[in-house]
C-alpha cells in the first residue's frame, strides 16, 4: 500500500492537472465498489468485533464499560480522522515525520478527487477505520480500572500525537515508507503501536484490585467468540481492502489471511490443551486473533507457504505471551492487549521481513528470498515505533491525567463495578 | 416434630422429590446454596490464569415431619440422592418446637 500511494503522489506531480494525458488516473468502478465494502468490513470490526471480544472477557460488572470504550474510541476516531487526523497522516509531507495541515476538516478534497483509483473521500474512510480500530485495542490493557473521562482524553490526544504520525511514517510517504519498511494492512502501525500503548498504559495504571488473589472471571466466553468471528470476517476488508484494489494480489491477502488465521487457532488450542491440560474456547478465539494480527503486516507480500508458518509460530507466541511471560513479568494486562496484539504483531512484522515472496508482490523480497537487508529494516521500523509510542504515551497519558486529575477509578468505584459506578447500568438481568 | 435439611446435588432434585411424594410427602421449600466437603472445588484456566471455585452449586430442602417419619424420609433422600461419588451431600435432622398454619392459625402436628 505504501509503495503504491508514493507511486500514485509521484503520478500525480508528474502530471499536474493535465488531462488527457496517458497514466491519468482513472475511477475504476470494481475497485471502488470493493473499497466500500472492505471500508464497511472494517469498521464492524470495532464495535461489533471488538467489543464483544474484549466484553467477553472483561469481568460481568464492567461488560457495559469495556463495549462502551470501545465504541467511543470508534466515535473518537470518526469525527478526529475527518478533522485533523488524516491530514496529519497523509497531508502533504513534513521532513518524512508527519502530514501538513493542507487538508484539516477533508479541505481541498472533492466528490471527484482520485486516490490511485478510487475516490479519495472511500481512502479517507478506509483509514479512518484502522485509526478508531486502533485506539480501541489499547483499551484491552487497561480496563476494569480506568476512569471513562480519562480514557476519552487519552483516546483524542493518542489518536493525534501517536497514531497519526507513525500512520505517515508507515502509508503516508514518511520516513518508514521510503527506507522501504514492509507494513501491508498494519502491524506497525495498527498492532505493535496500539500493544506497547496498553502496556504503557497498564503499567501506569496499576494492577486491578485483588489481582492475582481473587478470581476474576470473564463475563461471557460466547460473546468473546461471537466477537473473535466478526473480527475474523472484518479482517478480510482490513487486510486484503489494503491493496486498495480488487486484484491478484488483494485475493492473495484474502488467501492468506484466513490460513493464518486458521493455523493460529489451531496452534494456540494444541500449546494450550498440552500445557494446560484443556482445549479452551477462549483459547481458540485468542488464536484467531493471533494468526490474524500476526499475518497483517505480511499479507499482501507472503506465500500460501508463509502463511502458514506464520499464523502457527503465532498462536503458540501468543500463549506464552499471556500464560507464562505476563504472570513472570507481572504487569496487569487486563485482555492482554500487550500479548496478543503486541507481541503477535511484532513476530508479523519480523516475519515479513524473513518470508515476503516477490512472486506475489515485486514491493517485497524478504531474507529466505534473497534479501537479508528487508530484515533489518523491518527491524528499524519496529525500533521505531515501539519506542516512539512507549515515550509518546507516557508524555499522553501524563497530560490526560493533568487534565481530568488522574486515570484510575476510585477503589470504591472499582470493586462496586464501573458498570454501575459510571454508567449506572447493568450488563444483565437474570433471574431464575 | 423435626425438621429435615438435605443439601444435595441439583440434578437429583426431581428424583428426591418423586421418592417424597411417593410416601406421602407434601410440601418442601428448597433453596440454592452453594459450599463443599470433600468433593472439594474445581479449577478453571482464562488464558493461564488458574482459579480455583471453591464452592459447588448445591439445593438445600427443608422438610418438617412427624418424628415418627424422620427416619424413613431420611432413607427415601438417601436412597434418591445417592450416586455414590464424593460430593452426594448431607442430611441434617433437628427438633422443632411448634409449627403454625399462617392461613388458619393451626398448630403443632395439624399444620404440617
Amino acid at each position: 500500500m505504501v509503495k503504491k500511494i508514493s507511486l500514485i503522489l509521484a503520478m500525480a506531480l508528474l502530471f499536474p492537472v493535465s488531462p488527457g494525458i496517458a497514466g491519468e488516473a482513472v475511477l475504476d468502478s470494481g475497485n471502488t465498489a470493493w473499497m466500500i465494502v472492505a471500508t464497511a468490513l472494517v469498521m464492524v470490526m470495532t464495535p461489533a468485533g471488538l467489543a464483544l471480544f474484549y466484553g467477553g472477557m472483561s469481568r460481568y460488572k464492567n461488560l457495559l464499560n469495556t463495549v462502551a470504550m470501545t465504541f467511543v474510541s470508534y466515535c473518537l476516531g470518526s469525527v478526529i480522522w475527518v478533522m485533523w487526523g488524516y491530514t496529519m497522516a497523509f497531508g502533504t509531507d513534513v521532513g518524512g515525520i508527519i502530514g501538513g495541515l493542507d487538508h484539516l476538516f477533508l479541505n481541498g478534497i472533492g466528490v471527484n478527487d482520485l486516490s490511485g483509483t478510487i475516490p479519495t473521500f472511500v481512502f479517507v474512510l478506509f483509514q479512518m477505520t484502522f485509526a478508531g480500530i486502533t485506539v480501541a485495542l489499547v483499551l484491552g490493557a487497561i480496563v476494569d480500572r480506568m476512569k471513562f473521562s480519562a480514557w476519552i482524553v487519552f483516546a483524542v490526544l493518542w489518536l493525534t500525537f501517536i497514531y497519526a504520525p507513525i500512520c505517515h511514517w508507515a502509508w503516508g510517504g514518511g520516513w518508514m515508507a521510503r527506507m522501504g519498511a514492509l507494513d501491508f494492512a498494519g502491524g506497525n502501525v495498527v498492532h505493535i503501536n496500539a500493544g506497547v500503548a496498553g502496556l504503557v498504559l497498564c503499567l501506569l495504571l496499576g494492577k486491578r484490585k485483588g489481582y492475582g488473589r481473587e478470581a476474576m472471571f470473564p463475563s461471557s466466553i460466547a460473546l468473546t467468540a461471537l466477537g473473535a468471528a466478526l473480527l475474523w470476517f472484518g479482517w478480510f476488508g482490513f487486510n486484503a481492502g489494503s491493496q486498495l484494489a480488487a486484484d491478484g494480489i488483494s485475493a492473495s491477502a484474502f488467501l492468506v489471511t484466513n490460513t493464518s488465521a486458521a493455523m493460529g487457532a489451531l496452534s494456540w488450542m494444541f500449546a494450550e490443551w498440552i500445557f494446560s491440560k484443556k482445549p479452551t474456547l477462549l483459547g481458540l478465539a485468542s488464536g484467531i486473533v493471533a494468526g490474524l494480527v500476526s499475518i497483517t503486516p505480511a499479507a499482501g507480500f507472503v506465500n500460501l507457504f508463509g502463511s502458514i508458518v506464520i499464523g502457527c509460530v503465532a498462536g503458540v507466541l501468543g500463549y506464552y505471551c499471556v500464560s507464562v511471560l505476563k504472570h513472570k513479568m507481572g504487569y496487569d494486562d487486563s485482555l492482554d492487549a500487550f500479548g496478543v496484539h503486541g507481541m503477535c504483531g511484532l513476530w508479523g512484522a519480523l516475519a515479513t521481513g524473513l518470508l515476503a515472496d516477490p512472486s506475489i508482490n515485486a514491493l517485497g523480497t524478504g531474507l529466505f528470498f534473497g534479501n537479508p537487508r528487508q530484515l533489518w529494516i523491518q527491524i528499524l521500523s519496529i525500533l521505531g515505533t515501539a519506542s516512539y509510542t512507549c515515550v509518546g504515551t507516557l508524555g499522553v497519558a501524563w497530560v490526560t491525567k493533568m487534565i481530568t486529575g488522574g486515570l484510575r477509578v476510585e477503589e470504591e468505584e472499582e470493586i462496586k463495578g464501573l458498570d454501575s459506578s459510571i454508567h449506572g447500568e447493568r450488563a444483565f438481568e437474570i433471574e431464575g | 416434630m423435626k425438621k429435615i435439611e438435605a443439601i444435595i446435588k441439583p440434578f437429583k432434585l426431581d428424583d428426591v422429590k418423586e421418592a417424597l411424594n411417593e410416601i406421602g410427602i407434601q410440601g418442601m421449600t428448597i433453596t440454592e446454596v452453594k459450599g463443599y466437603g470433600r468433593q472439594k472445588g474445581h479449577k478453571e484456566i482464562y488464558r493461564g490464569a488458574e482459579y480455583v471455585v471453591d464452592f459447588i452449586p448445591k439445593i438445600k430442602i427443608e422438610i418438617i415431619v412427624d418424628s415418627s417419619l424422620a427416619d424413613k424420609v431420611v432413607n427415601k433422600i438417601r436412597e434418591a440422592a445417592n450416586t455414590g461419588k464424593l460430593g452426594d451431600g448431607k442430611i441434617f435432622v433437628l427438633p422443632v418446637d411448634d409449627v403454625v398454619r399462617v392461613r388458619t392459625g393451626e398448630k403443632g402436628k395439624d399444620a404440617i
